[in-house]
């Protein structure tokens, strides 16, 4: 992408020198927000990957529903915005739930590529079903005017929801930390994501676990689901996928199954997205291929991901 | 293929079938003969997922981008240089190529190609990783492409598609091409290469062991699996007429995903069962997208999108409870088939005793 | 007599653990050398760095095929060993479960293929020359070892102890100089054991192999082996023949005072 000819470079470096300060300073907190996004839904990811060692293609389609909840308990059923936001919360984790014993449990010990499939089925089934049941057309996320005003700092104009995700994200993420390293579940799930037959051996409620795992997972989910709608406000059954598989990339280029490592791969995804648009509105039309192409990089050199430890099967 | 009979059988059957092809072209309908074009369309594109998928054990899902690449390959050099100021209305077509035109078979070719091309490019740094990471790239480079497609006006007339592509609704064609595709993965699948395929999806570690290099037997599956789908992609996009990059949405995958577990992940008589199968089926499942009435009652479920909700639910139900799918990693055989129709009744009870 | 495989100073590192130390292995031609220790002491990870599964943290590995230089393959892949004539079994076997036993030999011959993919798809007549080669001595093979009656059947579904007797023939397929044989008897009763013992001196006869094998059965490895190297957490602590290991003071304190089996 940065293989340029020389006259659009010059354009390139006239770009940065004629952008105003306050200009990058928008252009950086609409990336950090937008990365902030990315790791919210990144670590739901991670999580099961590091747990289950499979990609949860339905994930992306439980960020979609969390809208349309969003969307039937606002803007249908008029419950204030904050209640539906702990509604949606429950639901997504309560969704995430179902899936797994429906969907994943049942083929725990067979084949990876079969659950693989199954994953793909259950996400392309809420696809389905949030077409069928809401009509193919986007609905409007319901305005929320205290998220969605504008502010103004200096010269720069900001929408109040771009100074809220990032505050939620790292909150969540302090929060998730917290379970993580220092509760018993938390220990838990180390446990099994490190080596899921010895955790079993010891005593360690698998199913329980893995359930747990969903629930935030979910829940994550949902939050970041809620604040997406506000920031990008059309609702269609497909809304998931895109942000669903940069958010795969950006925990595989964080280091799979680390949590840090989604959050950072989320920001630079989400920072990198953003500036290049702002760089090269040239390219703006290649802006959803960003990812892919900062996956192949990384994986081609640090196929373990930034953050990630290398791992050796044992033989 | 054991022996000369099994072989001559097989030709025969297939002559037969070439037949049935030439009476479908005859004596049929354009609906039926083009419902007849799709299975053989899918069944390309099926088989060529099940090398991968089913026999290499690598898992991609980039079907529909090889697809996309094939079918604007066919669409770009197929249509007649008159006539491509109409088509490229918008932004005249790249003088590069503005004035190449190509017979059909010869730009499907080119279309193979590139597509097996495109999937070295991706499978060099995907395919030393761990595999399910091929499943994202391969998803996500499907995506790449459409999103190419669509910004490249001047070479694929970007979201405004490509039509007036010189129709082609010959099932006599496009079975040829099928009878092929399946005689190749049959023959490839029946050699050592073919073994080499199922050692790397049985044990990667022991396969590697016994001197079967992965990397290099990983890629070979991939791109010929490429090739296909790019051939299968062409021969689509004469059968619509038109192309545009919605056509080639990732969730034309998971088509294929189903039918390759429906016949059974690693059977080649099993795709193609399974193409048939998927392909008259999503036809037949039209009726649920249309507004029924029974009794002057209206049946509330029945409206667009109920379809593909039962797509959806089938291919969860056929992985979860029928894993195996109609034919396992079996396959059909003459010698099965004699013992069947020999005696029906005692095939199936000593097949319930093993 | 030729050394076969030589290492020189070998040590793989996990993190912070050290699996293997330092070690010197020299393997001399058409000897079966054992290598014997507690579990855990590195037996496996010494296999997996000579065959390519792990690259040593550092030292190499080196080994000549009977007339030819001697070659540098440390860090190469296992593919690349494999087709210089270093074979190996596991420990935990590792077939082709749902292949037939035939499939599963077969496989083993491929990489001796000169055929491209195409030819063989098209099966041009010098692949299906090399095809007949690869079906005479596979059906050889498995006749010499009494599995041909069996070649039709899965894998999976041998007794435990052909299943042994599988994997060992499939490695033999690939035709190698050098056969590493991850515990071979593991889970074998005496008269298996016995059986085993009898049928490793024969193919390393018949084909004119070097053995090198991973053992807890002290009886099988004292009555076959040549050599012995002892390794505990990851250190050579002794090597000999086997009346030296059986009297040496701190193999006994390390592994056989403490084995009930020896």
């Amino acid at each position: 992408m940065l293989i340029v000819y020389g006259g659009e470079e010059m354009e390139f470096f006239q770009a940065i020198l004629n952008m105003s300060a306050s200009s990058l300073a928008q252009h950086f907190v609409n990336g950090f927000s937008l990365g902030s996004l990315y790791a919210l839904i990144a670590i739901g990811y991670t999580m099961v990957y590091g747990i289950l060692l499979m990609i949860n293609f339905a994930h992306a389609d439980i960020v979609m529903m969390a809208c349309y909840f969003a969307f039937f308990g606002i803007t249908v059923f008029h419950i204030p915005w904050y209640l539906t936001f702990v509604g949606v919360i429950i639901a997504t984790a309560i969704l995430g739930v179902v899936i797994e014993r429906t969907a994943y449990r049942p083929l725990r010990e067979a084949p990876k590529n079969s659950v693989l499939i199954s994953a793909i089925g259950a996400s392309f089934l809420l696809e389905n079903l949030a077409n069928y049941l809401f009509s193919g057309r986007p609905l409007s996320f319901p305005d929320i005017p205290l998220l969605s005003q504008n502010i103004a700092i200096g010269e720069v104009q900001i929408q109040a929801i771009c100074l809220v995700i990032p505050v939620m994200t790292f909150l969540s993420l302090a929060v998730l930390l917290h379970i993580v390293n220092h509760t018993k579940t938390g220990m838990a799930m180390r446990a099994v994501s490190k080596d899921y037959e010895i955790a079993r051996v010891m005593g360690v409620n698998i199913d329980r676990v893995i359930s747990t795992t969903f629930i935030i997972g979910s829940a994550l989910a949902a939050i970041g689901a809620f604040m997406w709608g506000v920031r990008y406000p059309g609702i269609t059954p497909y809304l998931g996928v895109m942000p669903g598989l940069k958010c795969f990339i950006a925990a595989v280029i964080g280091g799979i199954g680390n949590i840090k490592g989604a959050v950072l791969g989320g920001f630079i995804l989400g920072l990198g997205e953003i500036f290049i648009v702002a760089f090269f509105p040239q390219l703006s039309g290649y802006r959803d291929a960003f990812a892919f192409i900062v996956l192949i990089i990384i994986l081609f050199y640090k196929p373990t991901g930034l953050l990630g430890v290398k791992t050796t099967e044992k033989v | 293929m054991k022996n000369k009979r099994d072989i001559l059988l097989t030709v025969a059957g297939l002559v037969v079938l070439f037949g049935a092809a030439c009476y479908a072209q005859f004596e049929m309908g354009s609906y039926v003969r083009r419902i007849i074009n799709l299975c053989l369309i899918y069944a390309i594109i099926g088989l060529s997922m099940n090398l991968t998928n089913g026999f290499a054990g690598q898992f991609s899902l980039g079907q529909a981008g090889f697809m996309a690449v094939g079918a604007y390959v066919v669409g770009i050099f197929t249509v007649p240089v008159e006539l491509r100021p109409n088509v490229f209305y918008a932004e005249p077509m790249n003088p590069l190529i503005a004035d190449i035109q190509m017979p059909l078979w010869l730009a499907q070719l080119v279309g193979g190609l590139l597509s097996a091309l495109i999937a070295f490019l991706i499978g060099w740094p995907v395919l030393r990783l761990r595999g399910d990471y091929l499943a994202i790239a391969t998803l996500g480079f499907s995506e790449i492409i459409r999103i190419v497609i669509t910004n490249a006006q001047s070479w694929t007339n970007g979201a405004l598609g490509i039509k007036d592509i010189p129709a082609l609704n010959d099932v006599r064609y496009i079975f040829i091409a099928t009878a092929i595709t399946f005689l190749f993965v049959t023959c490839l699948i029946n050699s050592s290469y073919g073994r080499a395929f199922k050692a790397i999806r049985e044990d990667e570690i022991a396969a590697e062991a016994m001197g079967v290099g992965l990397f290099k037997h990983k890629c070979m599956a991939f791109m010929i699996s490429a090739f296909f789908a790019g051939i299968g992609g062409g021969l689509y996009a004469t059968l619509l007429g038109t192309v545009d990059p919605k056509n080639f949405l990732f969730t034309l995958t998971y088509n294929f995903l189903l039918i390759i577990v429906l016949g059974g992940m690693g059977s080649i008589t099993g795709s193609m069962l399974g193409s048939i199968i998927v392909t008259a089926g999503l036809e037949y499942l039209r009726v649920f997208d249309e507004p029924l009435e029974l009794f002057g009652m209206a049946i509330p479920l029945f409206r667009p999108g109920f379809r593909m909700v039962i797509f959806s639910v089938l291919l969860m139900a056929c992985v979860l409870f029928w894993r195996k799918g109609i034919m396992g990693t079996n396959e059909f055989t003459w010698e099965k088939f004699m013992a069947f129709c020999k005696n029906p009744v005692k095939y199936f009870t000593q097949k319930g005793a093993n | 007599m030729s050394t076969v495989l030589k290492t020189e100073s070998i040590t793989m590192r996990f993190g912070g653990v050290t699996a293997v130390n330092e070690l010197k292995l020299n393997i001399e031609e058409h000897k079966i050398v054992a290598l014997i220790g507690p579990n855990g002491a590195g037996k496996t990870t010494a296999f997996n760095m000579i065959t390519g599964v792990y690259t040593p943290t550092e030292g190499k590995v080196k080994y000549t095929a009977p007339g030819k230089d001697e070659v540098d393959i440390t860090g190469k892949r296992p593919s690349d060993i494999a087709k210089m004539g270093i074979a190996r079994t596991f420990q935990n076997i590792r077939l082709f479960k749902d292949l037939s036993v035939y499939e599963n030999v077969m496989i083993a011959k491929h990489l001796h293929l000169k055929s491209d993919v195409f030819s063989a798809t098209l099966h041009l007549p010098w692949y299906n020359a090399e095809q007949r080669e690869m079906e005479k001595d596979v059906e050889e093979l498995l006749r010499k070892v009494d599995l041909w009656e069996l070649r039709n059947e899965k894998a999976s579904s041998l007794p435990y102890g052909q299943q042994r007797r599988l994997e060992i023939v499939r490695a033999l397929a690939t035709g190698p100089k050098l056969l590493l044989l991850d515990e071979p008897a593991a889970g074998m009763n005496p008269k298996e054991t016995a059986e085993l013992t009898e049928f490793i001196r024969q193919i390393r006869d018949e084909y004119n192999l070097t053995i090198f094998m991973i053992e807890h059965h002290m009886d099988l490895v004292m009555e076959i082996s040549d050599w012995i190297y002892v390794l505990d957490f990851g250190m050579e602590i002794a090597q000999g023949t086997p009346a030296d290991i059986q009297n040496n003071t701190r193999v006994i304190e390390a592994y056989l005072g403490v084995d009930e089996d020896a």
